[in-house]
Order: C-alpha cells, then sequence, then structure tokens
C-alpha cells in the first residue's frame, strides 16, 4: 500500500525496513581492534565477512523501539482478545520472581540447597489442589496442551492399569471444543467423537447419552465452554461418564471464571489442566512461557507422572525423579526437569497477593465484566445464544450487519483505527462471523464504557450502509489492510537481496 | 450419474462403481477464501462419516467428512497449488477426490439436489 507520507512514516510513528535493509557487513556498533598474536584456529579462520547485517548503536536501538511502538499492549490498553482470559501481569510478581534465589536456580542444584524453592512448589501444589477440590497435582507440564496430555496420559494409564486399554478407544469431544482437545485425544492413540451443541451453545445431552457405552475412555469438555457458556449439565455429564466407566477430562482454560466459586472436584472432574498464564497471572503469549500444572482425582492420582515433591521424615523436601523409585504408578514424566520454576513464583505471589476472597473476586469481576459488555452491545449486535448470561467472555456476530457489506473482519479492522487490539474473530468456529470479547477482571467501568461506546458507534455506522468506511479500515494503524489471502496462499518467508534491490529499483 | 449431498455441504457424484467427491459452492461461499486443501493418499479407505480432507480458509479450517464409504482412487492434486478453485469451480473443477464406492446403498441417506437445496434454505 502506498504510505501517504514521502518518508513512509506516520506522524510520529516511524516507518522502519528489516535490519537486513539497514545494515550491512562493513558497519559495526563495536570498535574491536584487530587480533593480535599467534592464530590458533588451525587454518579455519573465516575467509569472507559473515553475511549479517552490522548497525551502529543508535540504529540498533532505534529499530527495536520503533518495532516496539507498531505493537499493542495490555501495558497500552484493554485487550478485548478472547478465549485468552486474563491478561494483566502484577508487578509484584515480576519482582519476586526476580529474587536471586529463585531466579538463579538451576534444576540440577542438590536438594538441600533448594528447599525453599521446593516448599514453594509444595505450597502452590497444596492451593491448586484446594481450589479445585482434587487430589494430586503434576506441576511440570509446560503449558495448558500439555498439561492435556497429562490428563490424557493419565487416563490412558488407568485404564491400562484396568485391563480396559484397547477396548476403550473412544473420546468424546463437544464441537465447540477447543482444537487442542481433539489433538490430544487423537495424539495418545483415542478415537475422537464429536458431540454437537443445542441452539443455546451447550452440549447437547440427549446426544452425548446416545455416544455412551463399554468403549468410551473419556469425555473432553471445557467448562464454561468456549461460547462463554457454563455447561449447566456439568454434573449429569460428569455422572453418566462416570456410570458408563470413563473419565472426566475438563479443559480448565477457562478456570478463571469459576475459580473460589466452585470446584471442578465437586463437579466430578478426574484431571484438569490449570494454565497460570490464564487464570493466576502469568506472562500470556509471548510473554510467556506458559505453564499447565495438571490436577487429578483420586482414581487418576496413583499415575501422576514423575517428579513427585515428597517430604522426609525430617520435614524437607525431596524429589523422587524415577517411577521404579515411586510407590504409586507413574506413567512417565513430561519434561526433562520440573516445570516453569518462574511462572510457579508468580502464580504464588498471585494466589498470596489476592487471598482466597480475592481469588474469587477476580472471577466474579472477569464474568461481571463480561455480562456489562454484553448487555451494552446485544441491542447493537446479534447475540446467537439469545438473552442467558455469559460466564467470563461475550459471544456476537456480524449476522444483523451482513446485509450491509460489513463482516467481522471490517469490525476488527475498524477498531485498529480506535485505538483497540481487536476481539478474537471467526472463532469458536459453531458460530459463524464470531466476535469473542473478553474484558477480562481488570478494566474499570470507565474503560468498559469506553470500548462499548466505540463498538455502539461502529454498528451504527455499519447499520447506516457505511461499508466503504469498513472497507478501507484501518486507515490509521502502521500498515494498512494485508491482503491475508495472498499471504496464506503465496507466503513469502524468506528475505532476499535480490528481491529487495528489484522492489527498489522500481520503485 | 446422480449427485447426492451431505448435512455437512459435500457433494458425491456417482459414475458406475466411481463416486467423485467434492464440497458444495455454499460451503465455499461460507468459507470464503480457500487457501489451502489438505487430500488424503490415495489407496487409504475410509467409512462414511470419517474425516477425509481438510479445507482451510483465511477465516477458518474445516473437516472435510467422507459422505460414502470407500478407497480412494483418485485425488485432485491441482487444489494444492490453486486451492482457489475450489472458491471458483466448487461443484466441477475443485472436486477433491475420487472414491470407489464400497456400498451404493450409503447414496439412498443421502438429499438430493432439491432437498439439499431446501436444506440449505433452512439454514439462512
Amino acid at each position: 500500500m502506498t504510505p501517504h507520507t514521502v518518508s513512509g512514516s506516520r506522524g510520529l510513528l516511524q516507518a522502519e525496513p528489516l535490519l537486513f535493509e539497514i545494515g550491512d557487513v562493513h558497519r559495526t556498533g563495536v570498535d574491536l581492534p584487530a587480533p593480535k598474536g599467534v592464530d590458533r584456529l588451525g587454518g579455519l579462520k573465516r575467509k569472507a565477512a559473515l553475511d549479517l547485517p552490522g548497525l551502529t548503536e543508535p540504529e540498533a536501538v532505534r529499530h527495536y523501539v520503533r518495532l516496539s511502538q507498531k505493537n499493542y499492549a495490555i501495558d497500552l490498553g484493554l485487550f478485548p482478545l478472547g478465549s485468552c482470559t486474563m491478561k494483566h501481569n502484577p508487578r509484584l510478581n515480576e519482582r519476586l520472581a526476580r529474587l536471586d534465589g529463585f531466579a538463579d536456580l538451576h534444576p540440577l542444584q542438590p536438594l538441600s540447597t533448594v528447599q525453599g524453592a521446593l516448599e514453594l512448589m509444595a505450597e502452590l501444589a497444596h492451593w491448586l489442589m484446594e481450589l479445585t477440590g482434587l487430589d494430586a497435582v503434576a506441576l511440570s507440564p509446560k503449558a495448558g496442551a500439555h498439561g492435556e496430555l497429562c490428563g490424557m496420559l493419565a487416563i490412558r494409564a488407568a485404564l491400562e492399569a484396568r485391563g480396559e486399554a484397547e477396548t476403550r478407544r473412544r473420546v468424546i469431544v463437544p464441537s465447540s471444543a477447543h482444537g487442542t482437545n481433539p489433538a490430544t485425544a487423537a495424539a495418545c492413540g483415542f478415537i475422537v467423537d464429536e458431540v454437537g451443541a443445542t441452539e443455546d451453545g451447550h452440549v447437547d445431552l440427549e446426544e452425548f447419552k446416545q455416544k455412551l457405552g463399554d468403549d468410551v475412555a473419556a469425555v473432553m469438555l471445557t467448562n464454561p465452554n468456549t461460547c462463554g457458556l457454563f455447561e449447566r449439565d456439568v454434573k449429569t455429564i460428569a455422572d453418566l461418564v462416570h456410570a458408563a466407566g470413563g473419565y472426566f477430562y475438563c479443559d480448565g482454560a477457562n478456570y478463571n471464571a469459576i475459580m473460589g466459586r466452585v470446584r471442578p472436584g465437586d463437579l466430578g472432574v478426574d484431571a484438569m489442566h490449570i494454565n497460570l498464564h490464564k487464570t493466576f497471572s502469568t506472562p500470556h503469549g509471548g510473554g510467556g512461557p506458559g505453564a499447565g500444572p495438571t490436577v487429578l482425582s483420586q482414581a487418576l492420582a496413583p499415575f501422576a507422572p514423575v517428579p513427585h515433591l515428597v517430604r522426609r521424615d525430617d520435614k524437607s523436601l525431596a524429589l523422587i525423579e524415577h517411577a521404579d523409585d515411586a510407590s504409586s504408578a507413574p506413567f512417565g514424566r513430561m519434561c526433562a526437569f520440573h516445570g516453569q520454576m518462574g511462572m510457579f513464583v508468580r502464580a504464588l505471589a498471585h494466589m498470596m497477593s489476592h487471598g482466597a476472597d480475592g481469588l474469587k473476586q477476580a472471577a466474579e469481576d472477569a464474568v461481571l465484566n463480561a455480562n456489562y459488555v454484553l448487555a451494552r452491545l446485544k441491542g447493537h449486535y446479534n447475540a446467537p445464544f439469545g438473552d442467558q448470561p455469559c460466564m467470563h467472555e461475550a459471544l456476537l456476530d456480524d449476522s444483523t450487519l451482513r446485509a450491509n457489506g460489513v463482516e467481522t473482519i471490517d469490525l476488527a479492522k475498524a477498531l485498529l483505527d480506535e485505538g483497540y487490539h481487536p476481539f478474537t474473530t471467526y472463532f469458536p468456529l459453531v458460530v459463524h462471523g464470531a466476535m469473542l470479547i473478553e474484558p477480562t477482571e481488570t478494566e474499570s467501568k470507565r474503560e468498559l464504557d469506553r470500548f462499548a461506546d466505540v463498538m455502539i458507534a461502529l454498528a451504527e455506522r455499519a447499520a447506516a450502509g457505511d461499508s466503504a468506511f469498513f472497507k478501507a479500515a484501518p486507515q490509521h494503524a502502521p500498515t494498512r489492510r494485508l491482503d491475508e489471502v495472498k499471504a496464506a496462499r503465496q507466503p513469502k518467508l524468506r528475505w532476499k537481496p535480490e528481491e529487495a534491490s528489484a522492489r527498489a529499483a522500481a520503485e | 450419474m446422480t449427485t447426492k449431498f451431505t448435512k455437512d455441504h459435500e457433494w458425491v457424484r456417482v459414475d458406475g462403481d466411481v463416486a467423485t467427491v467434492g464440497v458444495t459452492p455454499y460451503a465455499a461461499e461460507q468459507l470464503g477464501d480457500v487457501v489451502y486443501v489438505e487430500l488424503p493418499e490415495k489407496g487409504r479407505s475410509f467409512a462414511q462419516g470419517a474425516d477425509m480432507a481438510v479445507v482451510e480458509s483465511a477465516k477458518a479450517a474445516s473437516d472435510v467428512y467422507a459422505p460414502i464409504s470407500g478407497e480412494v482412487v483418485d485425488v485432485n492434486d491441482a487444489l494444492t497449488g490453486a486451492p482457489e478453485t475450489v472458491n471458483e469451480s466448487a461443484d466441477d473443477k475443485g472436486w477433491f477426490v475420487k472414491v470407489k464406492v464400497a456400498n451404493a446403498a450409503e447414496l439412498d441417506a443421502l438429499m438430493d439436489e432439491a432437498a439439499y437445496a431446501d436444506y440449505v434454505k433452512g439454514l439462512d
């Protein structure tokens, strides 16, 4: 797209080429003396310059600062992206994670030198079990899908112990499930069997009942579900699958909406991963890493993977690292070491700074904020599941605007011009033209109103038939609308100097 | 030659004992610009209703289910380099696979053209 300015910059937002287009092999930001003395490289000394761009220090600094300014961040404004849950990373957590005793740990240190860290892990494990009402927890899974794998491997191990691994192969997964659920079940060798949803966005209980049988290994259910709704039949589903001899895996990605209000163990859950980055404020997305501790019921606890934290007679903590050394029947281990220690520190800091009442309030505020947004917007956008309240995220669609030539993608681009990262578009797949909005627990009424005012103004503009405005959006973002179709069909994944110089010559 | 349709918007056209399978123009329109098609290998067999192929657009990725049981005898390799064919010619050049029909009786449960047109009308 042709820039509006000679420089390519937009106002004070600087245009910025690639490092390869700024620097060259003859420049460098540091001036080192030529090496003296005997060449000890044995004739392997580089003959030509390394083909990496050199930049002066100001060029390098400006490059990254300019790129960072094109970014949107939770520290800049409301982040309505749905199916993501909380986004806030309290500064207190960061300070504690940087304490030398935690930040400088090595996983191979002698146990006697890491008793504090082990105490922290034991404390975190205790509260995760307490909050969820379950009997064991594997801290080591590195993220949500890894936690799913852990839970499903525990289920498979339990079935093997019962001698039913060969006969119970089917895993029932609702159509609205996160894509990782069927992927995990398939990766564990199970056969995925999809169960549909009712008109109002819940699991179709009748269809579910028909799918039950003595070949069912488990059901994998997200609660609250991906449409932002609490599965009202969750307890019935748990009872039915247990009666049929199967297990209940709950995808805990949306646990932040019910934490402190209901214990998954009381709902009949056998295994659930907890995304520390979605519920306990550890960094999310590019700021990660994620962490996906997995809680297990009494039925699955014996199969929890190593390492196990155990308390010795002298009150000190030890780690059981090998399945052979355990008194139970671990299915194996999930990763080389012990999990994301830095995330454990942050998550426990979040728990302890909030307390039980604070964690419950965080869940309640997330739900309240989402319902406030839904209530303000549903007269202007279609709410596909009618008048029922939502949980932590509000689901709308573009069905009332499509006749005017405005789709979800166009609204998302127009939001960029208004200074917002868009909501989640076209997900969940079960709703055509979905817009999934998750304001989270952190936003004030003032921020929510500002966002809702923008959304309402855009809906009115679309209803008035100004589709040209939407198709031209974004006008003020660092780049205009990208050709997503061409990018997917003919991706250019590598920068090539000859193409860059040909383009420069053409301009 | 008869063409039959599934509720999941696949079409199947039977000529002798070979059935050609694709997705309907309605499905292609709902998906938007198709950017990627994943086809099964020749020689693989599928039961009716099993995941057989994947079609991906700028908006979404969807499974394509086998409308009838049988062995894949040919696949439309042209879609790999030109996925847009699914949008341009969903019911002809945009076919996905040819299947050797295992059980022709399975076709009876599928919709004919008029029934499918009614079904689609009911969705909007």
